[in-house]
């Protein structure tokens, strides 16, 4: 994702306000609409199908009723659609249970590492001279740490838990965020409209607040979706290693940890959650570059 | 000359210093390992205790240059678990690793590029769709699931290869396989964006005008001028591959790195963690250092 990330050119902001061609605008909002329903009827699904009473409670445990296969897969019922799990658990329900914390992780890991990143970034890019070296050394010796390092230095000493995943979410995912935010404001900064604002006697604060960060809005929106699919894959691979989310919580991450004990054996354990993966950073993928096209008069054109 | 050289030396002096105190800040200001190490139900005098035994009862700043000090002149401490210096332990683990990361890389270049220019030079053809489909493909799949599977298919059903542990080239092609797939789609992706870019210069025209043979003119003329972001991104990703390589050494029990990393972390020995930590950013920061003089020495424009 970082090539996306990275491609974003200076000039996406500028977009928001140039008069670019309707129809193909149009075009463009559709397909985003089409890739965004998806993932919020999901979203909707993951919250209301446990109200609905028609689904088995995720963490019961039936020690007769271990590891059964999926419903399409001899020996397998109805009862339970997707198999259970190595305590005779309903994937189904576990997945739905799960699909709710992940979902929740991906939108407010997202947003704990866009926000402060946004911030940082328009710092740089507005104020320039010292503090836009200072943030800039910063972010690129950030930029040089792998995730992987910034996790296990951050979990060998606060161990597993929600809050420490969203530290680990927000140390690693600010820096690439200021790094194109700070050059989107760097070109803004020398915009008319902004040195019009200036000439008329607006504060700084003013213009950056109520004039550059509202034309970074589309720019934010697109890092931040494509953020969740980082924070999602980020989830599932810190869970999955048993840094994570652990037992009895359930995450997508968290069932494929227990369902590498049992690969051999049963496979849907595995393969039902990793598909979910899969599927929504696919989505977020693909609806996070569709925005950004959306953003960018150059990509726009094409 | 002198000058130029100095500067950025003191420029790589600088990043690898602050990347260093990350580190060390990322370990301190998070809060106090003790209660972590020890479990809640350990007394006041055992986590006091540790503490000494860790020297984390001095004030931050002593510890904090003693750790500097610690890092240039090599020494990274011991292990909790092992008695061990955890530079040696490191060290042991470290080719592992590298082989995991090198053949992964190679085959994810093999595969990236050609893949890359197939669909530049065919935009909007089939071969285009089916390489971009693959690239975020590649980019959306949990990298250990992925491993999950290929043992799945390839070890348990078929019995084709090994699915764990290391000696063989046999042991190597899954875990390289699996090791690939990110970076390839990044590559395929990054390579077929310069080199559309590329192929729309006026000099690609001249070379088809004097009736270069196609091969020539893409591989020759294009790609020439495309590889270098392709160059840069290769080096810059065998630096995320190690964050792949954690949970790929894990799913095949491979024993790189990223395994006594995991280790490291499963028995809480926390002076080997920060060790793997300062280890891992020193490299990080040289790798983004190589791919400036890459720059410079292929590069005439950037001299």
């Amino acid at each position: 994702m970082t090539d996306t990330i990275a491609a974003v050119p200076a000039e996406s902001a500028a977009a928001t306000m140039s008069g670019a061609p309707r129809k193909r605008r149009r075009t463009n909002r559709t397909s985003v609409f089409w890739l965004a329903l998806p993932l919020v009827l999901l979203a909707v699904a993951v919250i209301v199908l446990p109200m609905t009473g028609w689904l088995h409670d995720p963490n019961k445990q039936n020690l007769d009723n271990t590891l059964a296969p999926p419903a399409f897969l001899d020996g397998g019922s109805w009862s339970h659609p997707l198999g259970t799990g190595r305590l005779g658990q309903d994937i189904l329900a576990q997945l739905v249970a799960g699909g709710r914390l992940t979902l929740f992780i991906g939108f407010v890991g997202a947003l704990v590492a866009i926000g402060p990143g946004t911030l940082i970034g328009v710092t740089a890019g507005y104020c320039r001279g010292w503090v836009d070296v200072v943030i800039s050394r910063v972010i690129d010796a950030q930029l040089a740490l792998p995730f992987i390092l910034i996790a296990l230095a951050v979990i060998a000493n606060r161990g597993s838990s929600l809050p420490v995943l969203f530290l680990v979410l927000a140390l690693t995912g600010w820096a690439p965020c200021a790094r194109v935010t700070r050059s989107v404001a760097m070109s803004l900064r020398e915009r008319q409209f902004v040195m019009g604002l200036r000439a008329a006697g607006a504060s700084e604060l003013r213009i950056v607040a109520r004039h550059v960060l509202p034309n970074l809005v589309g720019t934010v929106v697109a890092l931040g979706s494509l953020q969740v699919g980082t924070a999602i894959l980020v989830e599932s691979a810190l869970s999955f290693l048993g840094m994570g989310i652990l037992p009895p919580d359930i995450s997508w991450g968290a069932m494929l940890s227990s369902g590498q004990d049992v690969l051999s054996n049963a496979w849907w354990v595995a393969a039902f959650p990793g598909l979910a993966i899969t599927a929504v950073v696919l989505m977020v993928n693909l609806l996070g570059d569709a925005l950004l096209t959306h953003n960018d008069p150059r990509k726009r054109r094409r | 000359m002198t000058r130029r050289i100095l500067t950025r030396v003191g420029a790589v002096l600088v990043t690898l210093w602050i990347a260093v105190s990350m580190a060390f800040a990322l370990g301190r200001l998070s809060g106090d390992p003790t209660s972590t190490i020890l479990g809640p139900m350990a007394s006041n005098e055992q986590r006091d205790a540790l503490r000494a035994e860790l020297g984390l009862d001095r004030p931050l700043l002593t510890q904090y240059f003693d750790y500097l000090q610690g890092v240039v002149t090599g020494d990274l401490g011991s292990s909790l678990q092992f008695y061990q210096p955890n530079l040696q332990m490191i060290m042991d683990r470290v080719p592992f690793t590298l082989q995991l990361v090198g053949a992964g890389m190679l085959i994810a270049v093999l595969v990236g590029v050609p893949l890359g220019v197939l669909a530049a030079t065919r935009e909007g053809s089939w071969w285009d769709r089916a390489a971009s489909a693959l690239a975020l493909l590649g980019q959306s799949i949990p990298v250990f699931w992925l491993g999950m599977m290929l043992v799945l298919l390839f070890a348990v059903k078929w019995g084709l290869l090994p699915a764990g542990q290391s000696g063989s080239v046999q042991h190597l092609i899954l875990p390289a396989f699996t090791m690939a797939l990110y970076p390839m789609a990044h590559i395929a992706r990054l390579t077929r964006a310069t080199m559309s870019e590329v192929l729309r210069e006026p000099y690609i025209d001249a070379a088809r005008a004097r009736g270069l043979s196609t091969a020539a003119v893409v591989w020759r003329h294009g790609f020439k001028n495309a590889s270098l972001p392709v160059l840069t991104v290769v080096v810059l990703q065998a630096g995320t591959l190690l964050s792949g390589a954690v949970a790929v050494e894990y799913v095949y029990a491979w024993p790189g790195l990223g395994q006594l990393a995991l280790q490291a972390i499963q028995f809480r020995d926390f002076p080997l963690v920060q060790a793997i930590v300062v280890f891992g950013a020193i490299v990080f920061v040289l790798l983004n250092q190589l791919v400036d003089l890459i720059h410079v020495a292929i590069d005439p424009r950037v001299r």
